[in-house]
């Protein structure tokens, strides 16, 4: 289901970029509301980054103003200094290696789901699919228990696993059904060719996968690079991660806004800057995780 | 937990009714193999089952399922979150929960989240999707900049929208804002008790406002538009097409966004902690996920924490199934059951 909404999206997306000069003007109702909406959606993020380019006198005067003359000290000090570059570190540290784990893990498992017919897969299928009624903020509390005895306090591992973990249901929601569409005749052909299944999975599959896989980990990249409550708990002594990190300067630094708003676009620029790049995937992923 | 289980039940199953039912892949009857040969295919297969899923299957039981196994056995204790488990309190941890008023103030207000998120989300973002379901010159732009609010994280532009709206005298980006285009009147202490909660909830709306509008476009695509030019020629005006054609065949991706944003409504926590932290439970915003966070981790009662992420977690279970049962169960039938 989800692939066919998957490679339907890339359809019908392709052929209105390509003939974009034979597409139509909307009626101007529409670009007005269009525009309207934009400026409510963009609005406060532009704020964002445009105080940081104001003195912390500029913003006292009037907070609603535009920076006349530009400051560019408070992004030079916040590009300069370890407060945002080692957080931001940890941030790609964490969100790599989750987004490595749950694509390995969860295409692994997915493909057993899709083309192994055994016993129980039903419910295993279902105890994954659970997953999505566990949401992190309601096991969050006993997950600090979980982490604390198994000694993972205050380290990159005790983000890591849960991450993978709580995005492994989505993961195999939309894997599932991705590897199930791939022909069967190929896996006789294969077969024949004296192809063990692993080996069609590992030489084949998985290949064939490949834009599942990139949807399925954008997906889990965005996903650990915005967590904040994970972090949160199991952070007690040590830097923290971007959000994390967004929130302790700007409590610690609360008289001087235009750093904690320089800091703020600084942390807010490497999502959006992934979500432009694989907007289509993001989008794609997200409409077919919900029709499938 | 289960995992062991499910190996047993695997092992116990006799070979031969292993991969041989009618819809059964290739697997076995793709080799034509004899009896012996058959045991060993089933064997094997086992084997890789357990190879491909086992990984998956113990992160996901361990960190996932575990944890809510975890808290219903230390709600039992009064513990501060180190050492051992030992003074056992029976019920209480429950039954105050279950008595302070807090709590339900916590719950009301994420009831209200879901309510008012899915009243206001809804019907903009339908209309939004309407005006914007036609080919058209921007439209690409359009969804990407609509999208902007949504990627970013919670926490981070949490702590933005504390400095527009304003803490103190300072009052604020808006404030200013207000008074410079002349709508003084308007001016107000907005995070504060009062307006707090319509704040947060105005703040949802924005960020999620734009992913709604894409999930109900990507579901409009999916109408063949055959059907509005045919109600067209039957003489049917724009907007009668809309509410008798595209609503009605919108209606599974409708259902699957309200339960989704339902989820996420009652598991609302960082934005709340991010903006208000410690002054939610005094300004009413408090959530049922801030007010675990603050009466057992804040104030070191694990103990207690765990026995509110108990109640949380049967509250969240109920709905989602109730909303299961009674809402999805058209569209999901056999998708989440039997992975199709």
């Amino acid at each position: 289901m989800s692939t066919t909404t998957l490679s339907r999206t890339a359809a019908t997306a392709k052929p209105s970029v390509r003939k974009s000069s034979e597409t139509p003007w909307g009626s101007p109702v529409v670009y007005f509301i269009g525009l309207l909406l934009i400026g409510i959606c963009v609005g406060p993020v532009l704020y964002i980054v445009l105080g940081g380019f104001r003195s912390n006198s500029q913003i006292t005067t009037d907070p609603s103003g535009l920076p006349n003359p530009f400051e560019f000290s408070h992004y030079a000090t916040i590009l300069g200094s370890s407060s945002f570059w080692k957080p931001a570190g940890m941030s790609i540290l964490a969100a790599v290696t989750t987004t490595l784990g749950v694509v390995i893990l969860g295409v692994m498992a997915a493909f057993a789901l899709a083309r192994y017919s055994f016993r129980g897969r039903e419910v295993l299928y279902s105890v994954f699919a659970a997953g999505l009624m566990f949401p992190l903020s309601v096991a969050i509390t006993p997950l600090y228990t979980i982490i604390l005895k198994l000694g993972l306090l205050d380290q990159m591992a005790g983000i890591i696993l849960p991450g993978i973990a709580f995005a492994l249901p989505t993961t195999i929601i939309i894997l599932v059904p991705f590897l199930r569409a791939i022909p069967k005749e190929l896996e006789e052909a294969s077969a024949l060719d004296g192809l063990s299944r692993l080996g069609f999975f590992g030489r084949i599959v998985v290949p064939l996968a490949v834009p599942g896989l990139i949807t399925v980990g954008v997906l889990a990249f965005v996903g650990s690079w915005n967590g904040y409550m994970l972090p949160l708990f199991v952070f007690n002594t040590h830097t923290p991660t971007l959000p994390l990190g967004v929130a302790q300067f700007s409590t610690q630094h609360s008289v001087d806004t235009a750093s904690v708003l320089a800091y703020t676009s600084m942390s807010m620029i490497p999502a959006l800057l992934f979500f432009s790049l694989f907007e289509r995937r993001i989008v794609g992923g997200l409409t077919g995780a919900v029709k499938g | 937990m289960s995992h062991p289980s499910t190996g047993g039940s695997r092992v116990a199953a006799p070979p031969q009714r292993e991969g041989h039912g009618p819809a059964s892949g290739g697997d076995a009857s793709a080799l034509p193999a004899g009896s012996g040969r058959r045991g060993r295919t089933a064997w094997r297969q086992r084997f890789e089952i357990t190879v491909l899923t086992g990984p998956a299957l113990i992160v996901f039981l361990g960190f996932v399922i575990a944890p809510v196994i975890v808290a219903a056995y230390c709600g039992f204790f009064n513990w501060n979150g180190y050492g051992p488990l030992v003074k056992s309190v029976g019920f209480d941890n429950y039954i105050a929960v279950l008595k302070d008023k807090n709590f339900y103030e916590a719950l009301g207000h994420n009831i209200f989240i879901v309510v008012m998120s899915l009243l206001c989300q809804g019907p903009l973002a339908l209309l939004v999707a309407l005006l914007l379901n036609k080919k058209m010159k921007g439209r690409s732009a359009l969804r990407v900049l609509l999208f902007v609010p949504y990627v970013i994280s919670e926490a981070i532009i949490g702590v933005g929208w504390r400095l527009i709206l304003g803490t103190g005298q300072t009052g604020g980006a808006l404030n200013a804002l207000l008074d410079n285009i002349g709508l003084g009147w308007l001016q107000h202490y907005w995070l504060d008790n009062g307006s707090a909660i319509w704040v947060l909830l105005g703040i949802c709306t924005w960020k999620y406002l734009g992913y709604a509008i894409i999930l109900f476009l990507a579901g409009m695509q999916g109408i063949p538009e055959e059907l509005s030019e045919a109600a067209a020629i039957d003489g049917a005006s724009y907007w009668k097409t809309q509410w008798h054609i595209t609503l009605p065949l919108l209606g599974p991706t409708l259902r699957i966004w309200a339960f989704l944003s339902i989820i996420g409504s009652l598991q609302l926590f960082d934005l709340v902690y991010v903006i208000w932290g410690k002054a939610a439970q005094f300004t009413g915003v408090s959530t049922m996920a801030s007010y675990m966070v603050q009466s057992g981790r804040d104030m070191g009662r694990w103990g207690y924490g765990n026995a509110v992420a108990v109640v949380m977690f049967l509250i969240s279970l109920v709905i989602a199934l109730a909303y299961q049962r009674f809402v999805l169960r058209r569209d999901t039938e056999g998708s989440l059951t039997e992975g199709r």
